[in-house]
């Protein structure tokens, strides 16, 4: 009868429409094989170190009104403020994401059992730019006590958005090489952190003294990329023998303001040297 | 064995079909109406179980802010970690309460059971009009409720927008955090329409087809009267909720924006559709527990049912004036204040033949023969917990006190004094009531006594305080109520309230448990242990396939209980008059 | 353990109570008459041996009379209704604003655009408070309402008031707060993990210090020195600058 024609037409055309949309990338937590893992051998490690220059102003810190959340607005002695431009006293730039972009082929390196802490304290996140190695456990902590969520959007990892309504800490991994996932909080517009995914463990982020350091590295040719939120992309080239140490630096200067900041775009190999300044693009 | 017409030798013919002998067409795939209600029973009671659950993980929450819930190791990280439970998984537990509870167990236990066992016995017929797409509709209930059960499997979670399920909320991920979930949501409940139309279209043509020889429509037991114009609500009703579950989903899948805001669609549109069904749905949700009151109260009191026709009418007046009254859902939705004030007058409306209802119960057990046994405590009870649901509803029907009251526990209150302390109880009154017909065993009377008390005992130290806490201004759907000041005092009373519910829900166990004991090592029962007048109670318990070994032929309406000048105190519909009766046992228990 | 409606701080307060309780006393009585005479009806027609029921199928006069009694008392109570109704909510029916605020509600806040010191709403010197919601006592209040996002729901326990912030449409509120203090803002509609805790403060001020407030743009603390800010700016040796947290 016209019943039993039509119904499973409709069965099977409802269930294609439950598989449209949402995309669907690894769970957190990879399960890389260590057999395969490269190990430098021994007597043959190289290091990379340089510093991130910065010339100019950084514009000035934003104010951030907390006046709503007394038990963060508490944590600030001078007031909170929203920089995304650290400028060190020396003359340097903080929070760069500085990683090993080309050169280790097509090597697979072990996954490391160090955790990383990203906390969320003041309602800020500590620390701002943070580098994992994929499969590396994340652990996200709670020190406000009060509802924070976790909303990092990946586009090559699966995002995720986990509340913690109270002193609490989740852990999470990230699956695939993504440079960089921003973190956002919901409650708190305000918070912002970006975590950069590396499938290798040549990866940095500057402090207070704008230097990066790349440690027992194989010999060979490298590109490194040096990220920041605000002023984009640069690389460098850089040739290290065996216990060597090679050195190179990036500059970054304040008319970069609205340069391309890529965000979770997935890296093409095949692409060498600088991000060309594409249209700017908000990192909202 | 009991039965007033004479008993034929030859098995069942006129029924139309000879009975199926495998396993697999008897019980599994059988097209035996009472065979179909008993399986939407075991479904719905599974669901029911479900739906509890998760109103005691909120309840948790609720009472105990924060505290780790015991026993929840087994739960995923993405709903609890250490213990806590996360707020997006409070409002999926929450969503996903009023899901399972309206559709899943309250509907088809009012509905897909008794609709489907009760018609046909009632008015004389070997089984529904069409039994094999009565089957089809048990069998597409399954699949929904299968797909229902899997949105908590997958990533993202259940559905976590309510059961209203609000757009934009419920149409865009990034909003709710639910994708996959809401998604098997829409799809499950599209599904569950087409069961339930299936069922409509068959309960409908039944009853005014296969009425026996003399059962007119005013003959018919209130509970027929009642499920036949619930089957018309639903005929109509959830073609309205199908087509906007497909808008949403469409809204979700394929970039239409029928209620996204954001490209030009209207959130209210939403609302609109869904209440013109929600409402509708709502006295499905309660007019055949009023049937069944009905036909329990009359046989528990050995007296007619006071004002029969005024009960039919009513009936249809509910279910006429439930189509106009969606817009009190609404009142501060944004929705135009003159719309307002209409939906508030035929909303004040509307209560006045529930009112007409509760005053012919009451006159029915005025000057009765009174046996509280079991069904007659929960059909008793119902009366006044519906009353008290009833006189809530008329705060928020007042469109100011509404201001104040929408989206608090007040309206919580309300809902579950009329769903619960209502359709609940009259079902544990009707299961009990059925259950020997159903399995030809009688439920332990004592265990259902235990559980009557405790039930009502816990069920009003629950709800009843919700009233309370709603006039003092906590919210609906509250992960925390501890954020906002002014109910942090409002701590201890939802404390109480959580320590009710869990016992509230802990005493089921004891309704699970006569249920299921009572299967294997109840009394046996007789056809007729109620001493009942509707013809559901001239064939034996169980009946056999076919139901009649003879077409009945109906003198009487159902309530010719304690006739001045018969010995006995019921009559049934289908003795002719004027044949003596042997005396009968006494109604059991009392 | 009992808990009963906050204080009522705005003009219209009153009514929204008032009605509540004829509502409560009517059906309070109902309730105390319908319980009872089950109750009664249950204790005194309990089977006993020897007494039969009393057979009776209905009677026309007694359906006549409780169907019209219930009928006029909710007559009644919705004509009670109609007027606060319409007071409250009728565009046309609104007092004149003596302050306009923009209410835009997004998960998981309430954005508050003020006047600024020109005190015409839309206009550039506007400014925005996050959760915070700032008023003058004695003066009618308009607030446009909307939403980013999601419905949300405008709730003020104190005053009564109570609208759901519809994306798409901007709805129109007002009230008239009667009394100083610190009040309560809160969300009543469900919209998304953070809704439990979408509340902000309510502060009612006299309207001297709420003016001059407004003049300085929100950049200086409040004269009669009740409010979040205040006691920030002060925490902070900075005055206050809000950004608008929009993304």
């Amino acid at each position: 009868m016209l019943l039993r024609k039509y119904v499973p037409t409709l069965v099977l055309s409802l269930f294609t429409l439950a598989a449209c949309g949402g995309g669907d990338a690894d769970t957190g937590g990879t399960d890389a094989p260590d057999a395969d893992a490269y190990t430098v051998p021994a007597g043959e490690a190289a290091v990379i170190t340089g510093v991130v220059n910065f010339e100019g102003t950084a514009p000035a810190p934003e104010p951030i009104d907390m006046s709503e959340e007394p038990t963060c607005a508490e944590k600030h002695d001078e007031g909170p403020v929203r920089r995304p431009v650290v400028a060190n006293e020396n003359g340097t730039l903080r929070n760069v994401f500085v990683y090993v972009r080309e050169g280790l082929g097509d090597r697979t390196f072990a996954a490391t059992s160090d955790d990383r802490v990203m906390d969320q304290d003041g309602c800020e996140y500590q620390p701002h730019v943070m580098g994992v190695q994929t499969g590396q456990q994340v652990t996200f902590r709670n020190s406000d006590g009060l509802l924070h969520n976790i909303n990092a959007q990946g586009s090559t990892n699966r995002s995720f958005n986990i509340s913690q309504p109270q002193n609490m800490e989740t852990e999470r991994a990230f699956s695939q090489q993504e440079i960089m996932i921003p973190v956002r909080c919901d409650v708190h517009g305000w918070m912002e952190a970006y975590i950069g995914v590396v499938d290798h463990p040549y990866f940095a982020v500057t402090g207070e003294d704008g230097s990066f350091r790349l440690e027992n590295l194989p010999p060979g040719d490298y590109t490194i990329e040096a990220w920041h939120e605000e002023y984009g992309t640069q690389t460098a080239q850089v040739t290290v023998a065996a216990q060597q140490t090679g050195e190179t630096s990036f500059t970054f200067n304040d008319t970069m303001t609205g340069a391309f900041v890529p965000l979770g775009a997935p890296l093409d190999p095949h692409d060498h040297g600088r991000v060309a300044a594409a249209p700017a693009r908000g990192t909202r | 064995m009991q039965s007033t017409a004479p008993m034929m030798d030859a098995p069942l013919h006129w029924a139309g079909h000879d009975e199926p002998q495998s396993f697999l067409r008897r019980y599994i795939f059988s097209t035996d109406h009472k065979i179909i209600g008993i399986q939407f029973l075991f479904m719905s009671l599974f669901f029911l179980l479900v739906g509890g659950i998760l109103a005691g993980i909120m309840r948790w929450q609720l009472g105990y802010p924060g505290q780790p819930l015991p026993a929840s190791g087994m739960l995923p990280e993405t709903m609890v970690v250490d213990g806590i439970i996360l707020p997006e998984f409070y409002n999926s537990a929450v969503t996903m309460h009023g899901t399972i509870m309206v559709f899943f167990a309250i509907m088809p236990l009012l509905v897909g059971v008794f609709a489907n066992y009760l018609i046909p016995l009632q008015i004389g017929a070997p089984d529904m009009a069409f039994p094999k797409l009565n089957m089809l509709s048990f069998w597409t209930a399954v699949p929904a409720g299968f797909i229902m059960l899997a949105g908590f499997f997958v990533p993202g979670g259940h559905a976590a927008a309510g059961w209203t399920s609000y757009p934009p909320l419920s149409a865009i991920p990034e909003y709710s955090g639910v994708d996959l979930g809401q998604r098997l949501w829409l799809i499950s409940l599209i599904i569950l329409g087409f069961s339930s139309l299936m069922g409509a279209v068959n309960y409908i043509t039944t009853v005014i087809n296969m009425r026996a020889p003399g059962m007119s429509l005013f003959r018919m037991p209130l509970a027929t009267w009642s499920l036949f114009i619930t089957a018309h609500l639903v005929l109509l009703a959830i073609p309205i909720l199908t087509g906007a579950l497909i808008m949403l989903l469409f809204d979700q899948t394929i970039g239409t924006s029928f209620f996204r805001a954001d490209q030009g669609g209207s959130p209210l549109l939403w609302q609109h559709l869904f209440w013109f069904f929600g409402h509708p749905e709502v006295y499905i949700l309660i007019l055949p527990a009023m049937g069944f009151v009905s036909e329990i109260i009359a046989a528990g009191s050995r007296k007619p049912i006071f004002g029969y026709h005024a009960m039919v009418i009513a009936i249809a007046a509910i279910g006429f004036l439930g189509w106009i009254v969606w817009g009190h859902h609404m009142f501060q939705s944004g929705m135009n204040p003159a719309l307002g004030a209409a939906f508030m007058g035929t909303t004040m409306v509307i209560a006045v033949p529930s009112a007409i209802k509760v005053f012919n119960w009451l006159a029915t057990m005025w000057r009765g023969d009174l046996h509280f046994h079991v069904p007659m405590l929960n059909a008793v009870a119902f009366v006044a917990m519906f009353v008290i649901g009833g006189l809530s509803g008329v705060f928020v029907a007042s469109t100011p006190v509404d201001i104040y009251l929408h989206d608090t526990y007040f309206v919580v209150a309300h809902i579950h004094y009329v769903l619960f302390g209502g359709s609940l109880f009259a079902l544990f009154g009707a299961i009990t009531f059925w259950y020997p017909k159903m399995f030809g065993r009688m439920m332990s009377e004592g265990l259902g006594k235990v559980h009557f008390w405790l039930t009502m005992l816990f069920f009003n130290a629950t709800f009843f305080p919700m009233h309370q806490v709603g006039i003092g201004g906590m919210m609906r759907r509250i992960y925390d109520p501890l954020q906002y000041e002014y109910m942090q005092p409002m701590a201890p009373t939802n404390r109480f309230i959580t320590i009710a519910a869990l016992l509230l829900i802990a005493t089921q166990l004891i309704f699970a448990f006569n249920f299921i004991w009572s299967m294997f090592r109840g009394a046996k029962a007789e056809a007729n242990p109620w001493r009942a007048n509707s013809l559901e109670w001239v064939v034996p318990s169980p009946p056999p396939h076919g139901n009649f070994t003879e077409m009945p032929h109906v003198y009487r309406g159902p309530y010719e209980y304690s006739l001045p000048d018969e010995a006995e105190d019921y009559m049934p519909q289908n003795v002719p008059p004027g044949v003596p009766r042997p005396s009968s046992t006494p109604v059991h228990a009392g | 353990m009992t808990h009963w409606f906050p204080i009522g701080i705005s003009t219209y307060a009153g009514e929204i109570d008032r009605l509540f309780y004829i509502i409560l006393f009517i059906t309070g009585l109902i309730f105390v008459l319908v319980q009872g005479a089950l109750l009664y009806f249950a204790f005194k027609y309990r089977h006993v041996e020897g007494r039969k029921a009393f057979h009776i199928h209905g009677d026309m006069r007694v359906e006549a009379i409780w169907t019209a009694i219930p009928f006029l008392i909710v007559v009644y109570i919705a004509l009670a209704s109609i007027g606060p109704w319409l007071r409250i909510r009728d565009y046309d029916r609104f007092p004149p604003a003596e302050l306009e605020v923009e209410v835009t509600a997004k998960q998981f806040e309430w954005n508050v655009t003020y006047p600024g010191p020109d005190g015409s709403l839309g206009t550039g010197d506007d400014f925005v408070r996050r959760n915070q919601l700032h008023l003058p006592v004695g003066r009618v209040v308009h607030v446009h309402l909307s939403a980013e996002d999601v419905i949300h729901s405008f709730f003020l326990p104190e005053f009564r008031v109570k609208q759901d912030a519809v994306p798409g449409l901007r709805l129109p509120v007002w009230f008239e707060a009667m009394e100083t203090g610190t009040y309560t803002l809160g969300c009543a509609e469900l919209c998304g993990m953070g809704h439990y805790r979408m509340r902000g403060t309510v502060t009612v001020h006299e309207a001297a210090a709420f003016d001059s407030w407004l003049q300085s743009s929100g950049e200086t603390a409040f004269a009669d020195g009740d409010d979040d800010d205040a006691r920030v700016a002060a925490a902070a040796g900075t005055p206050q600058h809000d950004e608008h947290s929009g993304h």
